[in-house]
């Protein structure tokens, strides 16, 4: 099979995951765009590891769904506070920041 | 006797301590603070004629006594020492600052006994006596100063002690500002002595200036600053506006300090820096003609003034002329510039304190042509006045006539290489005593003799108080009075002070006041006058009886206008002070305010442009800045991708 191919197929579930956090307005959905470019980025890893013959890549990988995970848990508790007191996930209508 | 100089820092601390609680205590001493005010003042004259003794008692060649009080500073390789010097000079200054002072306590204790702020007033008393002790008692042109600008602060008190009402708080400024015009020239001439001598006590500079390590250069330059400072402080010429002015504060200050005391300093100040002096012909000369103009400008303003205390206070300048001019000629009129120092303070505190006494019974009145026949309802002011009086004529035998004949003397001695010098300064000296017993005469006869130009109420129909048809303009009544003699509190200091008007300069000149000098100011060869000694006193007497006699014409015979005659241009700029306050003002003070008002407006420009500029560009960049943070968690993810492939761009462009 074409090498090629694996980075095709991670750019294009990259690029799904990015298109995604722009622009859905529900933050859990916006959550697994980000989810989908970590793992497009692991499958790069895992596949370009393999493909130069050395094991650097594949640990790099283990180490992004590790901070995936906790990653996870912050994200998805924020998520319920901001729902518990706004009574909306919509990333839009959390604009305090605005300048 | 054992260590009696020990005493000597009493005599400043002793009224320093009795100001600083009359002020502490606040109302808690008004009911008694005067008396502890008049207590200290008496202490320290104790103290200072226990001194005095203690000095007569020693041969002439050890009454110069240095007392170290401790060190004082170290400023790198400069240690000042803070130590008193006890001499013939310094210890005269303290009789007569005590003595005078004393009296003066006494005198106020009735003239404010109607002021609600009367302990404040002794306060202030107290912190001048002490200040003025601490000016004539240092031993160190430093520690001088510090009692210098303690006087000018009591000054500035004083003379706006009245400051509620605002022509005499702006008096008191005046008189500060114009004498920090002349510290200045104090300032300076200290920092010339430090940088050529390295010390700033007397006893090094006297024998630096001696031993001839000073340059004449050197020595004019200090001469000439240490003149400015004593023009500041003593009113002369150009810095004597402020002292008519002064005459705002209560007249007990007027006789204290602008007439018996601080005024002098600047004497003081030009006969201690005797060593300097003559080592420096050229600033002498120009102390004898500061001396000499302001002689004449305060006899022709004196003679124009109907204010009392005004045309007492040109009297003082001109009397201080008189001694600023024998201060100028060097060795010969050392002496006499401290004798006629002394016995003017006597005659002239006890003329204010009589002119004090006179605007008691007369509601504060000080127009003098509104006077007039008060002999009779004031003898004893009348009296002690008169005695004042004839001792500034100089009359014989009053003391003016022994200390300003002497000064008249030492100025037609002639000068080596400058003949003209004998002739021009004795002349002046000369004229200066006619014109004098001119405008004292008048003052005197306008105040006490004639007839009444005020009513006292009841006299109508008697005809004594209508003054003639045509005296007084239309809807101006005479105004009424009720004349009645001082206290006794006032009238016995003014007796005291006649009595010393009267027979101090025959006392003092019997008994060798001038050999009493002689360790600060050094031995005089006597020389002889141009004119022989017998002509020049009868030619003062002369000039003097002639000035007596105009006035008595003018102002005893005839009729005095009530209200002012329109006068010749003389007597006009005399009335505003020849013109010295438009000169100030067209000279320093309308340019000052130019110059303040561009520095304002350049400052508004420039610099606070500059900053609030900063500030605005700041603003504007921060309100462009903001418009980026939308707080969309979106398009802040977008930025973050646009950057991400800029940079893969770019690691792509430059790794190819």
């Amino acid at each position: 099979m074409n090498p090629t191919n694996y980075l095709v197929l991670a750019s294009v579930l990259f690029t799904l995951g990015a298109m995604t956090v722009l622009l859905r307005r529900n933050a859990v959905i916006a959550f697994m765009g980000v989810e989908l470019m970590l793992n497009a980025s692991n499958l790069a890893l895992v596949h370009l590891s393999r493909h130069h013959g050395d094991l650097q890549g594949q640990v790099l990988a283990f180490f992004v769904m590790v901070v995936a995970a906790a990653e996870v848990v912050v994200g998805l508790a924020i998520i319920v506070a901001i729902f518990k007191t706004r009574r909306s996930a919509s990333v839009d209508d959390a604009d305090l920041l605005k300048g | 006797m054992p260590d009696v100089e020990a005493l000597a820092p009493a005599l400043v601390a002793v009224p320093l301590a009795a100001a600083a609680l009359l002020l502490v205590l606040g109302r808690a001493a008004d009911r008694w603070g005067h008396w502890l005010a008049v207590l200290a003042s008496w202490a320290a004259f104790v103290v200072g004629a226990v001194l005095a003794l203690d000095l007569l008692g020693r041969p002439a060649e050890e009454r110069v006594v240095d007392v170290t009080v401790g060190r004082w500073f170290d400023a790198g390789s400069l240690a000042v020492d803070a130590g008193i010097r006890l001499d013939p000079l310094s210890i005269t200054f303290v009789l007569l600052v005590t003595f005078v002072g004393s009296l003066i306590h006494v005198y106020s204790v009735a003239y404010m006994a109607h002021d609600r702020d009367r302990r404040r007033f002794f306060a202030y008393l107290n912190l001048f006596v002490a200040a003025m002790l601490l000016l004539v008692l240092a031993d160190s042109y430093l520690l001088l100063f510090v009692g210098w600008e303690g006087v000018g602060l009591a000054s500035y008190l004083l003379i706006g002690f009245w400051n509620h009402r605002t022509p005499y708080a702006v008096a008191g400024k005046k008189a500060f500002v114009a004498n920090r015009v002349g510290d200045i020239g104090l300032l300076v001439a200290m920092g010339l002595l430090l940088a050529h001598v390295g010390a700033l006590d007397f006893a090094s500079v006297d024998a630096a200036a001696r031993s001839g390590a000073l340059s004449e250069g050197t020595l004019t330059a200090v001469g000439l600053m240490l003149l400015l400072a004593a023009c500041g402080k003593s009113a002369q010429f150009p810095l004597q506006s402020w002292l008519g002015d002064a005459m705002a504060g209560p007249t007990p200050v007027s006789a204290l300090i602008h007439a018996a005391t601080m005024v002098t300093a600047g004497v003081y100040l030009v006969v201690r820096s005797a060593s300097v002096f003559d080592g420096a012909p050229t600033a002498q000369l120009v102390v004898v003609v500061v001396g000499a103009i302001t002689l004449v400008f305060g006899a022709v303003v004196g003679c124009a003034k109907d204010d009392l205390k005004k045309a007492l206070a040109a009297s003082t300048m001109s009397q201080i002329g008189y001694m600023m001019l024998a201060a100028g000629l060097g060795p010969v009129g050392y002496a006499y510039a401290i004798f006629h120092l002394v016995t003017h303070g006597f005659f002239k505190a006890g003329m204010f304190l009589g002119a004090g006494s006179v605007m008691h019974a007369m509601d504060d009145e000080v127009d003098m042509r509104r006077f007039g026949g008060l002999a009779r309802l004031l003898p004893v002011t009348a009296v002690t006045f008169g005695l004042g009086w004839l001792a500034i004529l100089g009359v014989p035998p009053f003391a003016g006539f022994f200390s300003k004949d002497g000064i008249i003397e030492a100025a037609f001695v002639p000068v080596e290489g400058a003949p003209w010098r004998a002739w021009v300064f004795g002349l002046v000296a000369l004229l200066g005593a006619g014109v004098t017993a001119f405008y004292m005469s008048r003052l005197f006869f306008m105040t006490f003799a004639g007839r009444r130009r005020w009513s006292d109420g009841h006299d109508e129909g008697r005809g004594t108080a209508p003054a003639p048809a045509g005296a007084h303009p239309v809807g101006t009544p005479a105004p009424v009075h009720h004349p009645h003699e001082a206290p006794l509190l006032m009238v016995v200091p003014m007796v005291v002070l006649a009595i010393g008007s009267a027979v101090l300069g025959l006392v003092l000149a019997t008994r060798g006041f001038t050999t009493w000098l002689e360790p600060v100011t050094g031995h005089a060869e006597h020389e002889e006058p141009v004119l022989p000694v017998p002509v020049i006193i009868a030619a003062t007497l002369v000039v003097v009886a002639a000035g007596l006699a105009l006035a008595a014409l003018r102002y005893a015979r005839d009729e005095v206008p009530v209200v002012p005659p329109v006068g010749t241009a003389l007597t006009r700029a005399a009335r505003v002070d020849l013109y010295q306050d438009a000169v100030n003002d067209a000279a320093l003070v309308e340019p000052g305010t130019h110059l303040t008002r561009t520095l304002v407006f350049a400052d508004r420009a420039a610099v606070d442009g500059a900053a609030v500029g900063v500030g605005a560009l700041t603003v504007r960049a921060g309100t462009a800045a903001r418009r980026a943070q939308t707080g969309l968690v979106r398009s802040y993810a977008a930025t973050t991708l646009l950057g991400v492939v800029v940079l893969g761009g770019v690691v792509l462009a430059l790794g190819s």
